[in-house]
């Protein structure tokens, strides 16, 4: 483990990638001095200003663990991790996406599937929150679980439609690709470790009313 | 290849065990000052036992005994207690003490550092009503946190009732109050205010739906409650008067502490210690789950998980460096 020295009053884990510029802006705003961060791309934890960074899908995983108090991460991420043990404190409104269920233009792949071959193939890099979907609306559904570029999977004949994240739909459109239903809509949440939540009581408060403050509530 | 043991069960060998042994014995002598005798159940009892009403503590494991019977691996020791108690001490005269050091089994999410073997050292007090009963365990729980060598902890304290009741002042309805409550016990403050201001409630009850969760502190917190939550305050007062400086000195008031199994009825308790990001046990008082095994009688109790404990005892003693 890295020598932390001085502790800082709140360790926060913040994600790199789409959510990254504006949860710096934030961060900047409430008086946590991000310029080292934003210098700085390879290195991972700053210890001056209590600040690890992640890719957003772990976020939850060290908050959880209490490796960090505090941590930013897409609702995405936190419905397709719903089991994990963490406190979710605000809708911190930036990095709208919206998730959707998305197939090739033209007459809809999945109404075929469904009435010729009685269930469909969903390729998607959220299993859980697709499964659950078509669960919900009463749809049997394969999910094909893939770790990147999930437009490709409708394309080269590996699932009927795709479950993802979207904010433009610009990729989405360059893939030929149109949106057939939306699922919800997902924003930047700032969630909380339960016993830093307890212990470090006074810092989380004030962190999340000078947030609030600069949300303009 | 070697042979595998179930994901969430583990070997322990000589080290680690004689410092678990210590462990306990420190934590033994607590229960024995206090006057808490120790019981063993068996880790196997009948699925009706833990099935009834109230009980809410399912169990994870089930087997067909050779009658076809439906057995149970015990999920905590608090229900098999209160079985003990409704068939072993029928007429004894309250209040009635026990602790136990005793395996517990529960369904554990895959590669999350999840047991489902957990080892719990604990106590029962039946037939001791709150506030005097609730401040006798809290005490014991914090001799034992301090025999076992920590020195950074906390007890959160709670009160199961307090929230629904909220709920129920100000009229919310069974549907939204359920939906409400399932936010509160998976700490999505973002869900309650969702639903909260779907209430359409008066601007202040609103309010108070919202900061009341969020309440947690010393005991200033408890200070000029009014309203509503006069009387949660008042008797966490009383309670808090009734401890020793060094433990009062611990306590933590968490207002929006909900704990998820059914047969926690007034205050509820959570340990806490900064070296470990989850809590080391919990417990809390269960006024009527005792009436279900034929002796109605109030109860208070804890669990701790010693695995935890000693995590974090080697975490405090690696950060005193």
């Amino acid at each position: 483990m890295v020598e932390r020295g001085q502790e800082p009053p709140l360790w926060i884990a913040v994600p790199r990638g789409a959510l990254l510029t504006e949860t710096l802006d934030l961060l900047d705003e409430v008086g946590i001095d991000t310029s080292e961060v934003r210098q700085n791309d390879r290195k991972l934890l700053f210890a001056d200003v209590g600040i690890i960074t992640m890719r957003p899908s772990d976020v939850p995983t060290y908050v959880e663990a209490g490796a960090a108090d505090i941590g930013i991460t897409g609702k995405d991420v936190l419905i397709e991790q719903a089991e994990r043990d963490v406190h979710e404190l605000a809708d911190l409104r930036y990095g709208r996406c919206t998730m959707v269920v998305a197939s090739e233009t033209g007459p809809d792949p999945v109404e075929d599937a469904l009435r010729r071959l009685g269930t469909v193939r969903i390729a998607t890099k959220y299993p859980k929150i697709a499964s659950n979907h078509f669960l919900a609306t009463g749809r049997q559904a394969e999910i094909v679980e893939v770790k990147g570029s999930v437009e490709l999977a409708p394309l080269a004949g590996l699932a009927d439609a795709i479950v993802d994240l979207t904010a433009t739909g610009t990729t989405l459109r360059e893939n030929n690709l149109v949106i057939r239903e939306e699922i919800t809509v997902c924003t930047a949440r700032l969630i909380a470790n339960p016993v830093a939540d307890r212990l470090k009581s006074a810092a989380i408060d004030t962190l999340v009313s000078r947030i609030a403050t600069s949300l303009g509530r | 290849m070697a042979d595998r043991i179930p994901s969430g069960t583990r070997d322990v060998l000589p080290d680690e065990m004689r410092e678990l042994r210590a462990l306990t014995e420190r934590i033994r002598s607590v229960f024995d000052r206090a006057g808490y005798g120790e019981v063993y159940t068996p880790a196997l009892e009948y699925e009706r036992t833990f099935t009834r009403d109230g009980s809410g503590a399912n169990g994870a494991y089930r087997v067909f005994d050779e009658r076809g019977n439906v057995l149970v691996l015990r999920s905590d020791m608090t229900v098999p207690i209160a079985r003990l108690v409704g068939t072993r001490y029928p007429t004894a005269e309250p209040p009635l003490r026990f602790c136990y050091f005793s395996h517990a089994y529960r369904s554990v999410r895959p590669q999350r550092g999840q047991s489902r073997e957990f080892l719990q050292a604990g106590v029962e007090l039946i037939g001791a009503p709150g506030p005097l009963g609730t401040a006798e365990v809290l005490t014991v729980l914090c001799d034992c946190l301090e025999a076992a060598g920590l020195q950074s902890f906390r007890i959160g304290v709670g009160d199961q009732g307090l929230y629904p009741a909220l709920l129920d002042g100000f009229g919310v309805s069974a549907h939204a109050r359920a939906l409400i409550l399932d936010e509160l016990t998976t700490g999505d403050f973002v869900g309650v205010e969702r639903e909260v201001n779907r209430l359409s409630l008066p601007a202040d009850e609103a309010e108070l739906l919202l900061t009341v969760p969020r309440m947690r502190g010393g005991p200033e917190i408890l200070d000029g409650l009014d309203g509503p939550l006069h009387d949660a305050g008042a008797g966490m007062r009383e309670m808090l008067s009734l401890l020793a400086p060094h433990v009062a000195a611990r306590v933590i008031f968490d207002f929006g502490l909900v704990r998820d199994l059914d047969y926690y009825s007034g205050a509820i308790f959570q340990v806490y210690d900064p070296a470990h990001g989850m809590p080391l046990g919990a417990g809390g008082r269960y006024d009527q789950l005792l009436a279900g095994f034929g002796r109605d009688l109030p109860a208070v109790g804890f669990g701790l998980d010693i695995e935890r404990v000693h995590i974090a005892l080697t975490a405090e003693e690696r950060d005193r460096g």
